[in-house]
């Protein structure tokens, strides 16, 4: 229980609750132009007083939830959410472009006798469209204070604030009688916004045409298809130049240090651990920032629920529906908001399916993994004019990525989460062009993230690594390279014989085991296990030049195949327990994900072999 | 029903059977009790948006298997699948 006075922010999905969210309280929760954007309750005290507390909730249309994220809401807003006060108040939200259709939950709300004031927000697309409304009348209507709002550029913000006090401070609101059915709400509704609208306005006319190209029935596939091809081969060829910077100025430092320090213990740690080892993935900053930028721009521009709509009947046929694809398409960032975004998901057999199989889209993580795989053993020569043979191949691993998703999908939905067959009702929201400042905050938190996660858990892992590397020291007279007879090189000894088989060497094999902390661990991990057993040359040309002279192709191969399925990193088990409510479901995921892994890399490592000698 | 009259109740047609490009007038709603369906799918079709007297038109269907489809009602586009969508029974224009 908190001492401040809790003000809950409700409204149907999409109207721009976090948006607004955000501007209140300055905090940077996630704003994008689909249904289902926010799927938990996130509180942040509001800007300038810190005695109220608001609380942005996942947008619904009636108290009567469909799937997870709207039953946090009801909870919420009938106080029954555990650990928490009923909210005194609701900020209430409403697109002022969709006036008749939003009014009706707010007239559900009315009915809970929680005072309220409403948001008319989005004003500024409502005057583009021509759409007028009275605000005075559409207050006495409703027997509610009203505020026109647009929450992404911070107008009414003020006399929101203030008008909030007003109703925390004031008397009761009427109670104004307008039925119980949905029907009766909405003819209220309907009724309510027909008398308070003085101009109807003229439609969104871009939408419309844009619909008519990107849901064309031949256009509209291709289009979705070469925005993921397009989407990989830019973060090969954009990010080249970049990761070239970041190259340099990690081997200008080792070449600092061996200036600086003489050769011994405190240089190997600096430059075969910590550099070697944190530089191998920090490399990939650029790669990873430009994924994120396109799959942002996608969802604040509204494509993504056309993307949903489009794969609805393929999604259909394994058994899932189209919105499953969202949080599908989220998973290419990270697959732990995209498991929790399987809770606008109504349907738990299909929600439980969906979590189970997010892991299998490739996430950023693995992109380091690929990249340098890619770049040591597959030749950067154009194939059609303009299109790499490395961002092809990067293609055609997301590519089987996605297949497995759907084929395991299948198997499921037939088996263990058999189930009635499901509905697929998505609205399609208008098409805006992206915010520039949210698609740059959200590129930003990611950079952060990613660079936190450098700074502790991968350099943490690197040093453990560096450690259980260099000790124990090798007996005297010893012919090998000394990390043979250290810690890792024992352990890596056993795992190679289970690995062995799929073409895994001990320097690999080792390397898999701090890649359960995070999977681009594992490139970090090959860093310092090479760069502390190879010779002084192998390390100056850097990580994919060793790789190319350490492993046979058939090996980088089954490599690969292996991180299509990646054993899950620690983080996503944890999500994946807590979303599905237990030990069970987490251990049934990792369990089939090694058992795929391990025998397509066996496939993959015997055909290679046989096929290339 | 602003004027409903003998002749507008036979050209009543099912949503979920249009093709892009038809339009009407949204009548009122029935489930088919034989394909599983109850009241509820009703609930969950008015909270998103539909409701009688609403004008609606099928937009855009599926490149594949022509299922399931965009209609426009009133003022935004929804993407339902043709089995839900049946529960809608239209006036045709």
């Amino acid at each position: 229980m908190s001492a401040s006075t809790l003000v809950a922010v409700v409204g149907n999905p999409n109207c721009g609750k976090s948006a607004l969210f955000n501007a209140l309280t300055g905090l940077r929760q996630k704003v994008a132009n689909y249904p289902g954007a926010t799927v938990e309750r996130r509180a942040g005290p509001l800007l300038g007083n810190d005695k109220l507390e608001l609380i942005d909730l996942p947008g619904t249309y009636s108290l009567t939830p469909r799937s997870p994220d709207e039953a946090v809401t009801r909870d919420v807003i009938l106080g029954q959410y555990e650990a928490e006060d009923r909210p005194k108040a609701l900020l209430c939200v409403v697109d002022a472009t969709n006036l008749e259709q939003h009014l009706r939950f707010i007239i559900e709300l009315r009915g809970t006798g929680v005072p309220m004031v409403l948001a008319l927000n989005m004003t500024d697309l409502a005057a583009r469209e021509e759409i007028r409304i009275d605000a005075d009348a559409l207050s006495k209507r409703l027997g509610v204070p009203v505020v026109e709002t647009v929450a992404v550029r911070r107008k009414g913000l003020e006399a929101l604030q203030k008008t909030l006090d007003g109703v925390l401070a004031g008397a009761r609101q009427s109670v104004v009688d307008f039925g119980i059915s949905v029907k009766d709400h909405q003819r209220a509704a309907r009724k309510i916004a027909a008398d308070v609208t003085l101009s109807e306005g003229i439609g969104h006319k871009t939408t419309r045409m844009l619909d008519s190209v990107l849901l064309h029935s031949v256009i509209g596939p291709i289009i979705l298809f070469s925005i993921l091809f397009f989407m990989f081969q830019a973060v090969f060829a954009w990010a080249e130049a970049p990761m070239g910077w970041i190259e340099d100025g990690i081997a200008l430092l080792q070449g600092a240090f061996e200036g600086i320090l003489s050769d011994g213990l405190i240089l190997s740690f600096l430059n075969d651990g910590i550099l070697a080892g944190v530089g191998a993935v920090v490399v990939f900053l650029p790669q990873i920032l430009i994924l994120f930028a396109f799959i942002l721009i996608l969802e604040s521009s509204g494509y993504m629920a056309r993307a949903a709509f489009l794969m609805d009947r393929l999604m259909a046929s394994v058994g899932l529906n189209g919105r499953a694809f969202i949080p599908l398409l989220s998973s290419f960032a990270c697959a732990i908001p995209g498991i929790m975004a399987a809770r606008t998901i109504s349907d738990p057999k299909d929600r439980l399916t969906t979590i189970l199989i997010a892991p299998l889209m490739t996430c950023s993580a693995r992109l380091p993994v690929y990249a340098v795989i890619i770049a040591a053993f597959i030749p950067n020569t154009p194939v059609w004019g303009a299109i790499g043979l490395q961002g092809l191949v990067m293609f055609i691993l997301y590519l089987a990525g996605i297949v497995f998703a759907l084929i395991v999908a299948a198997v499921m939905k037939r088996t263990i989460t058999k189930g009635e067959v499901q509905t697929f009702m998505l609205e399609l929201p208008k098409y805006q062009p992206p915010h520039w400042r949210y698609v740059l905050v959200g590129l930003y938190e990611r950079a952060r993230i990613f660079m936190r996660r450098a700074g502790t858990m991968i350099l943490s892992a690197t040093i453990i690594l560096w450690v259980l590397s260099s000790y124990p020291n090798p007996p005297a007279g010893a012919t090998e390279p000394a990390i043979t007879y250290s810690f890792v090189g024992i352990i890596g000894g056993w795992l190679e014989v289970i690995f062995s088989p799929i073409g895994f060497n001990w320097e690999i094999s080792a390397a898999l085991v701090p890649g359960m902390a995070a999977r681009e661990v594992a490139v970090a991990a090959l860093g310092t296990v090479y760069s502390l057993s190879g010779n002084e040359d192998m390390i100056a040309e850097g990580l994919v030049a060793t790789l190319n002279n350490a492993w046979s192709l058939p090996t980088a191969l089954s490599f690969l195949a292996w991180f299509v399925f990646a054993p899950q990193c620690l983080s996503t088990i944890a999500v994946a327990k807590r979303e599905t409510g237990g030990w069970k479901w987490a251990i049934f995921m990792v369990g089939y994900l090694f058992v795929l892994a391990y025998l397509a890399s066996f496939v993959t490592y015997r055909v290679s072999l046989a096929l290339l000698g | 029903m602003n004027h409903p009259t003998p002749i507008e109740d036979a050209v009543l047609e099912s949503l979920g059977t249009m093709r892009p490009g038809a339009r009407g007038r949204i009548a009122h709603f029935e489930v088919s009790v034989d394909e599983g369906q109850d009241e509820s799918l009703t609930d969950r079709l008015r909270e998103v948006g539909f409701a009688e007297n609403l004008e609606v038109e099928v937009l855009h269907q599926s490149p594949f298997g022509r299922d399931p489809i965009a209609v426009r009602v009133g003022k935004m586009t929804i993407a339902l699948r043709r089995k839900e969508a049946n529960i809608v029974k239209v006036h045709l224009v």
